[in-house]
């Protein structure tokens, strides 16, 4: 073993992270006291003596429980050692050639590589997490809706930055997460040292009872990194204590500090030259299928393909497979021990799916781009979709959601379709037939049902750059981080006269799928907009769906909605 | 003083329940729930369920070896029901599995036959039926008749609110171990270790002595975990019996809000006498609770209410009649407030219909109607014929109202709805006067058991439990204080019921009033021991020294000008120390104690003095004194959607001379939040089955921080006059009455629904969700149109 086992450690020393102080035991489990020891100010210059080396880079994961306990050994030698420094300017095909021979995939956590072996891929990174006595991240309800779980997950942006990205553990499949880095909030603290974020959320009496407070500190951690201070670093973080002004408190404060030089910045400007992890990867798509009776529960395999042609072939090999892009939609299910499909799909490690394309007329959204790089890069370019954006879900979930993870479960409540519909969108899908286009209107078939054939991957999206006037409105019981009641998303254009040249009124939650008022459209085209139009119009739109009762709202609140809605975007036409 | 576990917190090292280190073998629990809301059970077959590897056991009614029962008032309440299921969800069988997969993949073998029987699933048909907990509770003064007759205006009308989760961020949790002795060892996420204790105790039929309780810390509590966190304890207990194996639990959140009870909801129907001016001249208000199945603490809730109707207002006439509703709904429970919410919601829901009925400002009408001492014919006596003790209400009135810039606000907000047809603001001020002291007199004890050690180290013992609210870290405070030592000194020990036995739970708002009180006088009784020591140390007399800043000061050497402040003192303390030898540290005056063979360790014991309640009459002195507030809100209300907008919230509360500034300001802003949230976005739905709809924080909105405005102002109001009881080194409970300055809000909302329309009614369902403001907006308007 040793050799190509090593590489996974040596991941770790392009980082000039030690994996482990000098002299800690070799059989090391990832134990929270153990683990703050490691935490120390990293030591650039490394052990010194090789014999210290190899007690430092070397260490064992056991497997805590099931009777399939295994441990692997990783090490590395300094020669090894010195052979990778140039890992760098190795080109991610080079790096793919080398990952690929290997066969134990590891995850980082508090720049400690651990090795993912004997796992269940579909298990949530928050129960990993705490099986591993890692309890620091909590579970406040296991549907990502509390934020308790919160960790930083080392993402890359389009030019390569590494960033920290608050994510919801209890969503996260650990398959997913070969090669990947996190950080929890045991990893913050410099032993008795506290990390800024948590003397200030100590110093403004940020905690009561602190069950949600590790949420608190990764999420104001992550902002913290990314010069970000305001209520949405914090809004998908629910405290049931303090009423969040301490909180809030906390972040102004942090505001006002430099960003430190320190060893999260240093890790993030070393993840940036050499990503941990390119997408170029597939450990688990191999290890999955190999190991397939040997995994505690049956999922048959978690594949981790680094292109489209990759999973298209994955598919037709495995019908019953499920696509699992950002997981918040099947990690709910998977977080609640359901099980989704024998065999996963994952696709968050396909660069094509990434990809953001913007040119005078249209934007190509890659169907893998998370929604929050939607917010920062394509901000005022939509604005309705700059309006939605901070309504769709809290920061934790739009790192992770994806707007093809959106239109793949065709929820008649995904605040993204309307806008979406609102656009005449297009998507860009392929199958084993080839790339075919498929516009928008027509896509949703009936509930959760679209006329994407089962073989199929949406790759992308094109949303063509309207000039018409464009707005979004969503209401919910509460106006963060909710499912909508009745969502909205209108572009209008009018002539000089007022009158209707284009219109389109989409609206997510009055039937059972995402929906164009089409009759009232119609209506409107051609007219001139004024008080008259707008009462025929909302008369219309009253009658236009026949919405659902249910706990969100009931069928006449929606339906008033559905025409107060557009008598407000009209009204505020006006303005 | 940072609360005691600030860093632990933010380190992730703060160890809960659930999360302390594994013992060799332990199982996990998952409950097998019935599909009805009400069924006779037929039969049980565990036996696909036993079959599965890794399954222990499947425990039923059959299993418990003791009392089927955890009703903390009345013997209705079996910890798994034999024949019956009473709600929906109910556990009706437990497995025991070597982890969390096996156990609740082996729960969903375990066959159950039921037979469905007639479900009442809401107060309305509990009333149409006549289920009831219990016989109707009174409370009433005066000749309710005869004043109501006399009244120049009367209204009657209806007024319901919705009960409300307690979303405790860390959901019920237990484990339970038995030793070689057979001693039960119980680790509980509980604010009532001794009545977990005791449940464990009577469902396992052995005597309590034979039981230990701990609590390290909760996750949130708010009431939720007083009485509701027996039966899982009581459950892993049983379990740990019958397989021999440690035990825990910790409920998946869906679980969690399927199982336990909740805050009641209540329908108020009132009828109101008052004059022109909007006086109250006779008020007679008819609750109904709805208690769901079992009869837990419902009644001191009911009572609560039925006590906090009149919030701050004098009413010479009132009748309040209290009933709970029986239906098969989980089991209501204490939350936060106690029911004293509900009571002052039906009690502010009346000043208002009153306000606009007469087309006066609401703020007038509150206020002529206050509570006033000095006054003849006496103003200033409850309808449950307790004097409101040291009454604030007025002075602290007119300081908010300054402080918030009421008068000048209210004449913007009346502009800016001039020109904004479609978006309208409301301004509303609402004050809090809340009892502290539980209801039922005996709890109203406690006790500490404080030990030194010789080298002057202290460890703290108290009856309370830490759920965040900052207890431990005010007794930490107490017993320094009292001590004249470093906080630093005192390690706070995990809450235990053999060190403590026969506690309250930490609860009503007393949990530093009365453990303070039983630390303080541990400590008193510590010092009374140390001080003759000291005395001759210093060569001094006892009397004459001063315990300060860790040390012992000879008094006389300082002169007539020592300070009574604890920081002048402490500074006196050390400056003195440098130049003289009359001083001495305290870990020396406990070394030199124990070699003089003086015990350094006591207990202490507190009860509230004066108090006393008589149910049956409705009447007595069940409050020790009163917290009051004040809160100001506005909201912003859009007319096409009802969606509001909290803009500015001003508080300004009393705490007395605070134990702890940070954590009394935490409760203040943490109990508004809470409360906004039970009157705005969290919303309770049931489906006909009577299962819970919103059973997750994805359906069920607890507010997040979007939802709490920046302009938020919180004052802690300085009284002028000395208080004439004596809490603990003056202050006052602080847990649950902010929770009730969040009326504030719905009062704020209702006065701008009103500026859509007719403002004479305006009717307001709560909580007053969007639905709801765009429903009671349609109501003014339709009555503006006809």
């Amino acid at each position: 073993m040793g050799k190509r086992q090593g590489l996974c450690s040596c991941g770790s020393r392009l980082v000039g992270m030690p994996l482990a102080r000098p002299g800690e035991s070799v059989q090391t489990s990832l134990d929270p006291q153990q683990q703050s020891s490691s935490e120390k100010r990293p030591d650039k210059s490394g052990p010194t003596t090789a014999d210290q080396q190899r007690k430092a880079s070397r260490h064992v994961w056991t497997h805590k429980s099931g009777s399939t306990a295994k441990s692997v050994q990783t090490s590395l030698d300094p020669q090894e050692r010195r052979g990778l420094v140039a890992w760098g300017r190795l080109t991610p095909s080079e790096r793919a050639l080398i990952f690929a021979s290997m066969d134990v995939p590891s995850l980082r956590v508090n720049f400690r590589d651990i090795a993912l072996t004997d796992i269940d891929p579909t298990e949530s990174l928050l129960r990993w997490l705490r099986r591993a006595r890692l309890t620091g991240t909590k579970e406040g309800c296991g549907d990502g809706d509390c934020g308790a779980c919160t960790v930083a997950l080392v993402e890359h942006d389009t030019d390569g930055r590494a960033h920290y990205r608050a994510v919801n553990a209890c969503l996260l499949p650990i398959g997913a997460l070969a090669g990947r880095e996190v950080v929890t909030v045991e990893g913050l603290a410099d032993g008795e040292h506290l990390h800024p974020v948590q003397q200030a959320l100590v110093d403004t009496a940020g905690s009561q009872c602190g069950y949600c407070t590790p949420g608190f500190v990764m999420s104001l951690f992550t902002g913290f990194y990314d010069g970000e201070f305001d209520d949405h670093v914090i809004d998908g973080n629910l405290c049931r204590c303090t009423g969040y002004q301490p909180i809030r408190k906390a972040a102004a404060a942090l505001a006002t500090q430099p960003r430190p030089m320190d060893r999260f910045s240093q890790a993030l400007e070393a993840a940036s030259v050499s990503p941990l992890v390119g997408p170029d990867w597939t450990p688990l798509a191999r290890s999955g299928e190999e190991r397939a009776d040997k995994v505690r529960t049956h999922q048959e395999g978690f594949h981790l393909p680094t292109s489209v042609a990759a999973a298209l072939a994955l598919k037709s090999t495995h019908p019953e497979a499920a696509w699992i892009a950002g997981a918040t939609d099947l990690g709910v299910a998977l977080s609640r021990g359901q099980r989704v499909a024998p065999v996963l799909i994952a696709l968050d490690r396909i660069a094509e799916l990434h990809q953001l394309d913007i040119d005078d007329t249209h934007v190509r959204i890659g169907a893998g781009v998370p929604l929050s790089r939607l917010e920062r890069e394509l901000g005022g370019i939509f604005p309705a979709l700059d309006q939605m954006l901070p309504w769709f879900a809290a920061r934790q979930v739009k790192n992770r959601a994806t707007l093809g993870g959106n239109l793949g479960s065709a929820s008649p409540i995904g605040d993204l379709l309307p806008w979406l519909l609102a656009h005449d969108a297009v998507l860009g899908v392929r199958g084993p037939g080839g790339t075919r286009e498929l516009p928008i209107d027509g896509y949703f078939l009936d509930y959760r049902k679209t006329a994407l054939k089962p073989d199929e991957l949406i790759v992308s999206v094109r949303v063509p750059r309207l000039h018409a006037i464009q707005a979004a409105c969503k209401v919910c019981k509460r106006q963060t981080d909710d499912i909508s009641i009745v969502a909205a998303v209108y572009a209008l254009t009018l002539d000089d006269q007022r009158r209707v040249e284009h219109v389109r009124l989409a609206y997510g939650g009055v039937a059972a799928i995402p929906k164009r008022a089409v009759a009232t459209e119609a209506f409107l085209l051609g007219r001139v907009l004024d008080g008259d139009t707008l009462g025929a119009a909302c008369a219309l739109l009253r009658d236009e769906f026949t919405p659902l009762d249910d706990h969100r709202g009931s069928a006449d609140y929606r339906r008033a909605l559905t025409a107060s809605l557009f008598a407000k975007f009209v009204e505020e036409l006006g303005r | 003083m940072k609360h005691e576990s600030a860093v632990g917190h933010v380190t992730g090292r703060a160890v809960y329940t659930d999360e302390q280190r594994e013992p060799v073998g332990l199982l996990r629990l998952y409950p097998v729930q019935a599909p009805h809301a009400h069924a006779r059970i037929r039969a049980i077959d565990a036996s696909a369920a036993l079959a599965l590897p890794g399954v222990h056991a499947v425990l039923t009614a059959a299993d418990i070896p003791g009392d089927n029962n955890t009703g903390p008032i009345l013997h209705d309440e079996p910890l798994i029901p034999a024949d019956v299921v009473s709600h929906y969800g109910q556990a009706v069988a437990w497995v025991v599995a070597r982890d969390n997969a096996t156990a609740r993949a082996a729960a969903q073998r375990v066959q159950v036959a039921y037979e469905p029987l007639p479900a009442c699933l809401s107060v309305d048909q509990a009333i149409a039926e006549n289920r009831f907990h219990m016989r109707p509770a009174r409370v009433e003064r005066g000749d309710v008749s005869a004043a109501m007759a006399g009244a120049a205006h009367r209204l009657s009308g209806e007024v319901r609110c919705g009960g409300q989760d307690h979303f405790y961020l860390e959901t019920q949790a237990s484990w339970a171990a038995i030793d070689g002795d057979g001693l039960v060892h119980v680790s509980a996420s509980t604010q009532h270790p001794s009545e977990t204790q005791a449940m464990v105790a009577h469902a396992l039929g052995i005597p309590s002595n034979r039981v230990v309780c701990r609590c390290l810390r909760m996750g949130g509590g708010f009431g939720g975990k007083e009485t509701q966190a027996n039966t899982f304890a009581a459950v892993a207990a049983l379990a740990a019996l019958r397989t021999g194996h440690p035990v825990g639990i910790q409920l998946p959140r869906g679980l969690d809000m399927q199982l336990t009870g909740k805050r009641h909801p209540f329908l108020g129907r009132f009828e109101v006498g008052f004059d022109d001016h909007g006086r109250l001249l006779a008020l007679d208000v008819d609750m109904v609770a709805d208690g769901g199945w079992s009869c837990d603490l419902s009644p001191p809730v009911l009572m609560r209410a039925m006590v906090h109707v009149d919030n701050a207002y004098h009413c010479a006439h009132v009748r309040v009649i209290g009933r709970i509703a029986k239906t098969h709904l989980p089991s209501n429970t204490a939350f936060r407030g106690f029911g004293g919410p509900q009571g002052m919601l039906i009690g502010e829901e009346i000043l208002d219909r009153i306000a606009r009925h007469l087309r006066l400002p609401a703020d007038q009408v509150r206020e002529r109607n206050f509570y006033q001492p000095g006054q003849t014919p006496d103003r200033n006596t409850t309808h449950y014929g307790q004097p409101v003790v040291d009454n604030h209400i007025g002075a602290l009135w007119t300081q908010l109202k300054r402080s918030s810039e009421f008068d000048r606000r209210r004449s913007q907000i009346d502009d800016f709805n001039a020109a904004h047809p479609n978006r309208k603001r409301g301004l509303a001020i609402t004050p809090v006067k809340f009892g502290i002291s539980f209801n039922k007199t005996e709890y109203n004890q406690a006790g500490a058991l404080v030990l030194i050690y010789q080298d002057g180290s202290i460890q703290l013992n108290h009856g309370g439990t830490e759920m965040g609210q900052g207890l431990h870290t005010k007794m930490i405070g107490v017993a320094a204080r009292t001590l004249g030592v470093a906080p630093t000194r005192i390690q706070i020990m995990t809450t235990s019921t053999d060190k403590v036995p026969n506690t309250s739970a930490t609860a009503a708002s007393s949990g530093s009033d009365l453990n303070g009180q039983a630390i303080k006088a541990a400590c008193e009784t510590l010092r009374a021991r140390l001080a003759p020591v000291a005395a001759e140390m210093l060569g001094g007399a006892p009397e004459d020294l001063v315990f300060a800043d860790d040390q012992v000061v000879l008094q006389a050497s300082v002169g007539a000008g020592l300070s009574r402040d604890p920081e002048e003192l402490a500074t006196q303390g050390r400056s003195h120390k440098s130049r003289s030898h009359r001083s001495v540290g305290f870990a020396e005056v406990v070394k030199a104690a124990y070699n003089a063979r003086i015990s350094l360790s006591s207990t202490g014991y507190y009860r509230t003095p004066v108090i006393h309640w008589d149910a049956a009459a409705g009447k007595g002195h069940p409050f020790y004194y009163f917290a009051y507030g004040g809160a100001v809100c506005e909201v912003e209300v859009c007319g096409h959607t009802g969606v509001h907008q909290l803009r500015r919230v001003d508080l300004l509360h009393d705490v007395g001379d605070s134990l702890n500034e940070g954590i009394d300001r935490g409760q203040i802003e943490g109990g508004f939040v809470q409360g906004m949230g039970w009157l705005t976005c969290e919303e309770l739905r049931f489906a006909d089955t009577g299962r819970l709809l919103t059973d997750a924080p994805s359906t069920y909105k607890i507010p997040t921080v979007a939802d709490v405005p920046v302009e938020f102002h919180v004052d802690l109001y300085r009284r002028t006059e000395a208080p004439s009881t004596d809490v603990i080194f003056g202050s006052k409970g602080v847990g649950e009455p902010p929770l009730m300055l969040a009326l504030a809000v719905r009062e704020a909302l209702r006065d701008a629904v009103a500026a859509f329309g007719d403002a004479r009614e305006v009717l307001l369902d709560s909580p007053a969700t969007p639905e709801a403001i765009h429903r009671a907006i349609g109501r003014v308007c339709a009555k503006a149109s006809l």
